[in-house]
């Protein structure tokens, strides 16, 4: 009873947000309902007793991919008024391929029959008793279709190496930036010394008044060093 | 009464009860620690920090909740109101339904739930939606250039954490936090783990956005961040947020890597202090040395902070990962 309440609640808030990421007019608002969106989808999962997978939507796709995906709408200069021009004239075209889609969801959910057994399988849970589902997918995914899952990673990265071949440039005349040498201490221009513990208190003036300054002395600087001290090259 | 709990107006009064009783402490808590960060960080600076409210100074964070109630809230004519309003409720709503699954002693949660600990990296994630929506919605260049970069640096740091957390959840064999304590009794993680406790408490740093790693609020060039343009109790929720995220990652690691409620070793005077007690000091040594950090360190420069998290961390840890696994699996130490 509460569990089918909790399920229409979430179901109602979800077919709703997702009608205004389309309806809203202002991109960063269209995002942050499919935001809203993701997140009743995982309270679905989380109903459904899929509690891994609920996890697992929240932690990629509104921690990440929603992330990145905002940060780019948000950073995009959009004119609304302009936006909303063409609405008029590419209206029919819209409304055309909305119908041909329309239709032929209607001939697919006309024709369509459920397997005989789907209502059993609905009702027996699909992890094994005794078995957390987070363990049934481990066993799934890497133990029983191991090389599938390698195979998909492999493309994934060779993805990866494509879009960084493509776009990494080695121009020359590049200002690189070598960390370990800009943050590393010359030892012929700095001096360091063990100070003892709270020995500094009496001469820089907090335990007692500075005492007067020494006559200046004849330091050797060297000035001519500054110039290559830092990480360019 | 027992049949009165079972009910399910027995359970929601039962959890209420234990909500509250969990919050109440923390939100003291959190107000203590804003006492304790300046008065530690006036020692170490040889100062004397808050002394005139109350003896030592100790009501004064109660005298500035004061003095952010009395102050007029302010949104900004260009603001896109709704999102302005919502930002700061969302970073202190995510900063409190964490520690729903915290287990403060054995069996001391109020969800023990199986995949705790993907729960907490769930909501910890979540958390840049409060400081990017604030950045943006303010309408202000210096609140969006922080809501950028506090962006960018939470998902960079997530990664390498995701796999900190990945490699300490290999030797538990559970994602439930309960577990991941039990299996600390004998040994606690940080020891065979050093190197990945590192990681993740640098990492921690980052993703509460404390120094080094404070660009996103940074003063000296960004005013104060994404929250330049909120006045009143809308910078107090922030605030509060902001400091219940740091108790949130104190305990994180306190569970992770410096097991949970348990005493160092077992013997006789220290078994006899209750768990709830050392898991509390634990959180305490954790926030010292937030604090102890940001009085000795510089603020990171951002091209630095993101290669520390790209280049640095991530190779690293995921290097660890396999070798943890590795050592596990042929040692066969790995839980069943």
């Amino acid at each position: 009873m509460i569990a089918a309440l909790a399920f229409y609640f979430f179901a109602a808030i979800l077919i709703a947000s997702a009608v205004m990421v389309v309806t809203s007019r202002n991109p960063v608002h269209s995002v942050l309902f499919l935001i809203l969106c993701f997140f009743n989808a995982s309270a679905l999962f989380l109903i459904a007793g899929a509690e891994f997978l609920a996890m697992i939507l929240v932690i990629v796709y509104v921690g990440a991919v929603a992330v990145l995906f905002l940060f780019v709408v948000m950073m995009l200069d959009i004119d609304f008024a302009r936006l909303r021009e063409g609405f008029q004239r590419y209206a029919p075209v819209g409304a055309a391929v909305g119908g041909v889609l329309f239709l032929e969801l209607l001939m697919v959910l006309g024709t369509w029959r459920f397997a005989d057994d789907a209502a059993s399988l609905r009702i027996n849970p699909t992890t094994p008793g005794g078995i957390s589902n987070t363990a049934a997918i481990g066993r799934i995914l890497y133990t029983d279709y191991i090389y599938l899952f390698q195979a998909s990673g492999a493309v994934l990265l060779v993805a990866m190496l494509g879009a960084i071949v493509l776009t990494l440039r080695d121009r020359p005349g590049t200002k690189r930036q070598s960390v370990a040498v800009q943050v590393a201490r010359d030892p012929k221009l700095v001096e360091t010394r063990a100070v003892a513990l709270g020995a500094g208190l009496d001469t820089i003036g907090i335990r007692r008044p500075l005492p007067p300054p020494e006559p200046p002395k004849k330091v050797e600087h060297a000035a001519d060093h500054a110039a290559d001290h830092g990480g360019h090259h | 009464m027992d049949a009165f709990l079972a009910t399910p107006l027995g359970i929601l009064a039962l959890t209420v009860a234990k909500a509250l009783a969990l919050l109440v402490p923390l939100l003291l808590a959190v107000a203590y620690l804003t006492w304790a960060e300046r008065k530690v960080l006036a020692l170490m600076q040889l100062r004397k920090g808050p002394n005139v409210v109350g003896p030592f100074g100790l009501l004064q964070p109660f005298a500035d909740a004061l003095k952010m109630l009395m102050k007029e809230t302010i949104i900004p004519s260009g603001a896109s109101r709704a999102l302005f309003v919502m930002a700061p409720m969302i970073t202190f709503g995510l900063a409190m339904i964490a520690w729903a699954v915290i287990p403060v002693s054995d069996g001391w949660a109020i969800a023990d739930i199986n995949v705790g600990v993907l729960y907490l990296f769930a909501i910890s994630s979540l958390g840049v939606y409060g400081v990017i929506v604030a950045g943006w919605a303010s309408n202000s260049k210096y609140a969006f250039l922080g809501a950028l970069r506090s962006a960018a640096q939470m998902v960079s740091y997530e990664v390498s954490m995701g796999f900190v957390i990945v490699t300490v959840l290999l030797c538990v064999g559970s994602l439930n936090l309960t577990d991941v304590v039990r299996a600390q009794e004998h040994i606690w993680f940080f020891i065979p783990l050093f190197p990945m406790f590192v990681i993740f408490f640098i990492s921690a740093l980052a993703e509460t956005n404390r120094a080094p790693f404070d660009l996103p609020e940074g003063e000296s060039e960004l005013v104060a961040g994404f929250f330049v343009e909120y006045s009143s109790l809308s910078f107090g929720l922030f605030f509060l947020g902001e400091y219940a995220n740091m108790i949130l990652m104190s305990a994180l690691v306190t569970i992770l890597f410096l097991g949970g409620w348990y005493p160092p070793f077992a013997i006789e005077p220290l078994t006899w202090i209750p768990g709830p007690l050392w898991f509390i000091a634990k959180i305490c040594f954790c926030l010292f040395v937030f604090i102890w950090v940001r009085a000795t360190f510089p603020r990171y420069r951002y091209d630095q902070l993101m290669r520390l998290g790209w280049k640095v961390f991530l190779p690293f840890s995921l290097f660890w990962l396999v070798l943890t696994a590795a050592v596990l699996k042929l040692t066969g130490w790995l839980p069943a």
